[in-house]
């Protein structure tokens, strides 16, 4: 079929739970070849859980889940898929910048073989290619914190990937950083690259998403352009601004407005 | 240092000293890595019902040692992978479990508690051939795997999840390191002994990380410090006459304490290079402050870290950030 071609990602109906309570319900989301997808939601609506569980990081109780036509547990090719975790234990410190971006070779690499001049060379391009070059050998902890989240990002790219999945890469990262990531992202997509990024807000990376699919309370609240999220205006709690008044930004939820980051015109 | 080497069992001994100053680094790094630096010292005490069932039994200590501390090793994590250990009680039961055990066995098998002494603190003259051969062979199986597997083993060890998506058997390395973390405790019985090997795991791999940067490096170094440190412990004990284990040891901390003045001297000169970059508001004019009673002159490489302040440098000086002007420092 010519759209499974095209699918590098594909869940249907996936129900993840998390100590007896459900997280995910019934959430379908596919992601084609080269299209951006920025998956967005409030604190708690389950965007990095949906992510965990597409890359089969968490179990899921039922639902259907292809990478690349592959059910989740036959998929071995690995070096397709690149991953920038929200946060991670490798920037603890006592390892260089160079050898926490080797790690996103080990899908490419066999047991018991030296990094060959392929895998060095995509190290070396990978890191270039978001502006780290000089600190190659610097001991990761002493990087600052949108330093610390382009390693992340160079050490998914190092496997040259097909499909690129990042949980809150803007996060905590001031605007300069973010322009520089859009740009690595840019390019990446030019290159036919697939992207499936979580989103507090749209920011930065807002020009470069195709498709938006917003989650609320575990379910799929918006499957479609970033443009038309207004219309979800109410549901997502807008109307909590007129009852609370000052008190806006309380914990039900995310504001349209605070997601759309100003990536359109109100 | 000749005459020493005139005696067999001394040969003997310093070439076991010499293996388990290999292998207890080496094993030790991921263990440390994994942020279970205490791992040892409890597969210790399991190894111990390993020994004192051989004492009963009229076998060679080592390898029931090594079986019983390879299955004590793999509950353990096998309990964790199913998250049943997460309140350290089931450990605690296993590893004072393995004590009294081996306290016991050994007490009804006519040895007595006191027999086990030369097990908990290493004992030059027991070292056999026999005990030399499966050292040898099991050193260089532990060298194979985390040497051979560091790039792996170093993923899985530092991030886990990300190891998951680069398709690694996450559940199988663990379970090789720990596997691996045991065979080197009860293989260390003879040298350093069942309570003071876990301190060869740790403590070369911590004073490594104080004196080079990176992982691979750290590796290394931490080998190097267990290598010297293991055979000068054990060469030391001969003419002292003392349980090896603890000269070992006592070694190895010293090693660790002189490496904490080079890592401060390593990380000043290294955290002056990358100050964060200064941000001002660009719309409210900081008040002209003057450092009062300045006799210091700031200048490159005075001993201050400098750092970039829009068109000019400032010096930090004890909690200040001193500007040059006119004739005075400015606080910025």
């Amino acid at each position: 079929m010519l759209i499974e071609a095209h699918t590098v990602l594909a869940a249907r109906d996936l129900t993840v739970e998390r100590a007896g309570l459900p997280v995910l319900r019934s959430v379908s989301i596919t992601v084609r070849a080269g299209e951006a997808v920025a998956l967005m939601g409030g604190n708690g609506s389950g965007k990095s859980t949906l992510v965990r569980a597409l890359l089969g990081l968490l179990p899921h109780r039922s639902g259907d889940l292809r990478l690349f036509g592959s059910p989740l547990h036959e998929f071995r090719d690995w070096s397709r898929i690149g991953y920038v975790p929200q946060r991670s234990p490798a920037l603890l410190g006592g390892s260089k910048v160079k050898e926490v971006v080797a790690q996103g070779r080990l899908a490419h690499r066999q047991l018991f073989r030296p990094l060959s001049g392929v895998d060095r060379e995509a190290v070396r391009k990978a890191v270039a290619g978001v502006g780290l070059s000089d600190q190659l050998n610097a001991d990761i902890a002493r990087l600052s914190g949108g330093q610390q989240q382009r390693v992340l990002v160079a050490r998914a790219l190092a496997g040259e990937p097909d499909l690129l999945v990042l949980d809150e890469p803007t996060s905590g990262v001031d605007l300069e950083h973010q322009e520089v990531l859009a740009e690595v992202l840019a390019e990446l997509l030019a290159g036919g690259t697939s992207v499936l990024v979580v989103l507090h807000e749209a920011g930065a990376l807002g020009r470069l998403i195709d498709r938006a699919v917003v989650l609320s309370d575990g379910r799929v609240l918006h499957d479609g352009p970033l443009g038309d999220l207004g219309q979800h205006r109410r549901a997502f709690g807008g109307h909590q601004h007129h009852d609370h008044g000052q008190r806006a930004d309380d914990d039900h939820g995310e504001s349209a407005d605070t997601l759309l980051g100003g990536a359109i015109e109100p | 240092m000749i005459e020493i080497l005139s005696y067999p069992f001394m040969q003997r001994a310093l070439m076991a000293a010499l293996l388990t100053g290999l292998i207890a680094p080496a094993i030790g790094t991921y263990v440390v890595q994994r942020r279970l630096s205490l791992l040892g010292d409890g597969l210790g005490h399991v190894a111990l019902a390993g020994v004192g069932l051989a004492l009963l039994t009229g076998t060679a200590p080592i390898p029931v040692a090594v079986a019983a501390c390879v299955a004590g090793a793999l509950v353990v994590e096998i309990l964790r992978q199913r998250g049943r250990a997460t309140g350290d009680v089931g450990l605690a039961v296993l590893f004072y479990g393995g004590l009294a055990a081996g306290v016991f066995l050994s007490g009804i098998s006519g040895v007595g508690a006191g027999g086990l002494a030369q097990y908990l603190f290493g004992s030059l003259t027991t070292v056999t051939g026999s005990d030399l051969t499966l050292i040898s062979v099991l050193t260089l199986v532990i060298l194979v795997t985390t040497l051979g597997l560091a790039p792996q083993l170093y993923a899985v060890s530092t991030d886990e999840e990300f190891a998951r998506t680069q398709g690694l058997r996450v559940r199988l390395y663990h379970i090789a390191v720990v596997s691996l973390a045991a065979v080197t405790v009860a293989l260390a019985m003879r040298t350093v002994g069942l309570l003071l090997v876990s301190a060869l795991m740790v403590i070369p791999v911590a004073a490594a990380r104080n004196l080079v940067r990176g992982f691979t490096a750290a590796l290394i170094c931490a080998i190097g410090i267990g290598v010297a440190t293991a055979v000068a412990g054990a060469a030391a004990s001969f003419y002292v006459n003392a349980a090896p284990g603890a000269f070992i040891v006592l070694l190895a901390i010293g090693v660790f304490m002189l490496s904490w003045p080079v890592s401060y001297l390593l990380r000043r000169r290294y955290a002056a290079a990358v100050l964060p970059e200064l941000v001002d508001d660009d719309e409210l004019l900081a008040p002209h402050m003057i450092t009062e009673n300045h006799p210091h002159r700031h200048a490159p490489g005075c001993g201050h870290p400098a750092v970039q302040h829009r068109d000019h440098t400032d010096f930090i000086h004890e909690g200040h950030r001193h500007a040059a002007h006119a004739d005075h420092y400015d606080e910025h």
